[in-house]
């Protein structure tokens, strides 16, 4: 049975919602590891990539790029209106907004007034014949080895970790640059960038657009993979999860999120196989039902997040001399 | 094969298949929900309507047949949204109340539940509009008292540690879970119930205090790292409760299915007004104890300025610990009342928070007053849309209002400047 956990963690940890987390991760090391924002909205820009995706193609029979594209979009005007009246005040102001805005969202789209677009509570589905008719992987064989991948599946994830090997490098490259310099001073000292002249105001607008786009990638990839969109999908707690995510891998690394996001999987995969089977095979009490596993989950992403902090708050990549974030 | 053996096996056959019939049998007396759509008289048929779980999770869709019946089987007990799709009603069949497009339904074990949909010609007129305009303010009055007094501990926290406590809506759920326990589960009334629990989570709310943010604020931990602790925490809370009393919404044993009365154009449960009631009663409690005793004045002292206050030799620490302690019990208070005029479920403190934030933003970060105004008028403003819009977008409108402050007047309605850095 131990193997059996072991390849299910795998799975997950390798499998398409690992990739769409990692891109989450990745934006949301923009936002709150370079420049120090406190983005608690990254389900916020995941929804609007999903739904950008899910409406041009399934409600408009528009093309798949085009609701890339769209979501992206609507990523850079969510970042606008958020970041127009909170980047100016303190850190947390921005963190309440943020949250506040991704709740708006989801109750927006989920609303019956919105439901010939949305498709409501009911969401949307088969928007993904596009995506999959580019899949040049042959049929009829499963993929990866033991980690038994179909077609489809391997084909998600191969699009997806590129994706995020892509922006890792682009997230790599430009942190070297004067850009990168910019955002990371003034993470460290708002007021010394000013008083070189910095456009502090700016800098931070560029870095949530940009977070919030990598983040809007990661809602594409998670609708494609799915080939559904539901708006509870994107409770409140998906962005605490990018940040467990991030916090595990290390905050302010270039690496962390990938990192992360791969051993933040295997945990829960293995959590979560490891209680199912243990229900199969009745070694559990009765009322251990599927919510229960639900239950334990999350409270021990609650608990890794807390013991994180408190032990190890640069994560496994990070640096400590990187993290001396506060609200400023 | 030995006789006895051949027997053995016989038994264990009949067994087997008794086994086997088990579950199928159980099956039959499941639960189920459904329901017929009527308009003038006849069915409505070919209408959709689609069963999910309060989490979203959906079961089944089903289509009404000629006569206008519908069934799904319910996979358990609990509570369950049955949605009508619009799109799929008959041309000249509309619902009489569009808001009614989604019911909540409660299903007990092994009944069959029945959702009525009521189709017809939409009520409108001016006197219900006035109508509704009186009972969505009372409404606004009644939840702005509940938030305004979990959202006081919520400001004066942030006033005296500068940390934004994300799971202070956790401590409502924790409240109002402490009571069912002792009231329903252990059976005691509400009233001694209620006490017992605003204690224990004050002592609860205490303990973290001084077992986990003492010593993090004497290690120099930054005020963000501090923010996602309590993240985490809030997780630890909510899914705690969500793993011993599952996502179903529970009612306490008294004080519910009251008659409500009708007083002028408002229809009046008794224990609302005694919700309310207390409510104005013990935040006036706070309001006095804020400005006439040596406690209260310490705590908006540490509030205003805490360098000041402890060169002035008050006990910041002990400040801090009787916010924690006060602010527990308030949340507790809020959680039981929410619990009372609805009902407790594990995701309640939760969706109090984001109007904790609105409201105490709206009055001003780290006030006490500014806390009580602004939760007011957020409650007032989401109940208030409902009659001009969907009430399944109340909480945006509430929302709306944070989003629409920071722009006009970021500290708030009683804010000082200098706060918002």
């Amino acid at each position: 049975m131990a193997a059996d956990i072991v390849f299910d963690a795998l799975r997950t940890a390798l499998g398409p919602t690992a990739a769409a987390y990692a891109l989450l991760a990745i934006g949301l090391n923009i936002h709150f590891g370079f420049t120090g924002l406190l983005n608690f909205g990254q389900a916020g820009f995941m929804l609007v990539g999903a739904y950008g995706v899910a409406i041009t193609v399934s409600t408009f029979g528009g093309p798949l790029w085009l609701g890339v594209l769209v979501g992206m979009l609507a990523a850079v005007v969510l970042a606008l209106i958020l970041g127009v009246p909170t980047l100016r005040l303190r850190a947390d102001y921005l963190a309440i907004t943020t949250i506040a805005a991704a709740e708006i969202l989801r109750l927006l789209v989920r609303s019956t007034a919105a439901e010939p677009i949305t498709g409501g509570v009911f969401g949307l589905r088969q928007f993904g014949g596009d995506f999959f008719a580019l899949n040049p992987l042959p049929d009829g064989r499963t993929y990866f080895g033991a980690l038994a991948a179909s077609p489809n599946r391997a084909w998600v994830m191969l699009v997806g970790w590129s994706l995020v090997a892509l922006m890792t490098l682009l997230v790599w490259a430009l942190i070297r640059s004067p850009w990168g310099r910019v955002i990371r001073s003034i993470r460290e000292d708002e007021d010394a960038a000013r008083s070189l002249g910095k456009n502090v105001f700016s800098y931070k607008m560029q870095s949530l657009v940009l977070g919030g786009v990598i983040g809007s990638l990661g809602g594409a990839l998670f609708a494609l993979s799915l080939q559904t969109v539901q708006p509870d999908t994107f409770l409140p707690q998906v962005t605490f999860f990018a940040f467990a995510i991030l916090i595990l891998g290390g905050t302010a690394s270039t690496g962390g999120p990938i990192v992360g996001a791969i051993i933040f999987w295997f945990l829960i995969g293995s959590l979560q196989s490891g209680l199912r089977r243990f229900s199969d095979a009745d070694m559990l009490p009765e009322f251990f039902g599927a919510q229960a596993v639900g239950a334990v989950t999350l409270t021990f992403v609650g608990v890794l997040l807390m013991a994180l902090m408190i032990f190890r708050p640069q994560g496994i990549l990070g640096d400590k001399k990187e993290l001396q974030l506060d609200v400023s | 094969m030995t006789r006895v053996s051949r027997l053995g096996l016989l038994v264990l056959l009949v067994f087997a298949a008794l086994g086997s019939l088990g579950p199928a049998a159980l099956a039959q007396t499941s639960e189920s929900i459904g329901g017929r759509l009527v308009a003038e008289g006849d069915g409505v048929a070919g209408v959709d309507i689609s069963v999910a779980t309060e989490d979203g999770e959906p079961i089944g869709v089903a289509t009404t047949d000629d006569d206008g019946e519908w069934s799904v089987d319910l996979p358990e007990e609990g509570t369950y949204l049955v949605t009508l799709d619009p799109a799929t009603l008959p041309e000249g069949v509309e619902l009489r109340n569009p808001e009614r497009q989604e019911l909540e339904i409660r299903v007990s074990e092994g009944s069959s539940a029945t959702a009525l949909f009521a189709l017809g010609e939409r009520e409108e007129g001016g006197n219900i509009l006035l109508q509704r305009l009186a009972q969505s303010t009372y409404n606004g009055v009644k939840f702005g008292l509940i938030i305004a007094m979990t959202a006081i501990g919520l400001s004066l926290i942030f006033g005296t540690t500068g940390l934004i406590n994300f799971a202070h809506g956790d401590l409502v759920t924790l409240g109002a879970f402490l009571a069912y326990t002792f009231n329903v589960i252990v059976g005691l009334h509400l009233i001694p119930a209620a006490l017992i629990a605003i204690v224990l989570t004050a002592a609860f709310s205490g303990g973290i205090d001084a077992g986990l943010w003492r010593p993090l604020r004497r290690r120099g931990t930054g005020l963000i790292a501090m923010l996602v602790i309590s993240i985490g925490l809030a997780f630890v809370i909510r899914h705690v409760i969500l793993f011993f009393f599952g996502g179903s919404r529970r009612p306490y044993n008294d004080y519910t299915l009251q008659l409500a009365m009708q007083v002028g154009p408002i229809r009046v449960q008794p224990v609302e007004l005694w919700v309310m009631g207390l409510s104005v009663l013990i935040l006036v409690g706070v309001a006095l104890m804020l400005t006439r005793t040596r406690l209260g004045k310490g705590m908006r002292a540490v509030a205003d300025n805490r360098d000041l206050a402890e060169s002035s030799g008050i006990d910041v620490q002990r400040v801090i610990l009787s916010v924690w302690i006060m602010g527990g019990a308030l949340t507790a208070v809020g959680g039981i009342f929410l619990g009372m005029i609805e009902s407790v479920d594990y995701l309640m403190g939760f969706r109090l928070l984001l109007l904790m934030f609105a409201g105490v933003i709206l009055g001003g970060l780290g006030t006490a007053y500014g806390a009580m105004l602004g939760s007011l008028i957020v409650g007032l403003v989401s109940e208030v849309s409902t009659v001009f819009f969907s009430s399944q977008l109340k909480l945006v409108w509430a929302l709306g209002v944070l989003i629409i402050i920071l722009l006009v007047r970021p500290q708030g309605l009683l804010g000082q400047k200098e706060r918002i850095g």
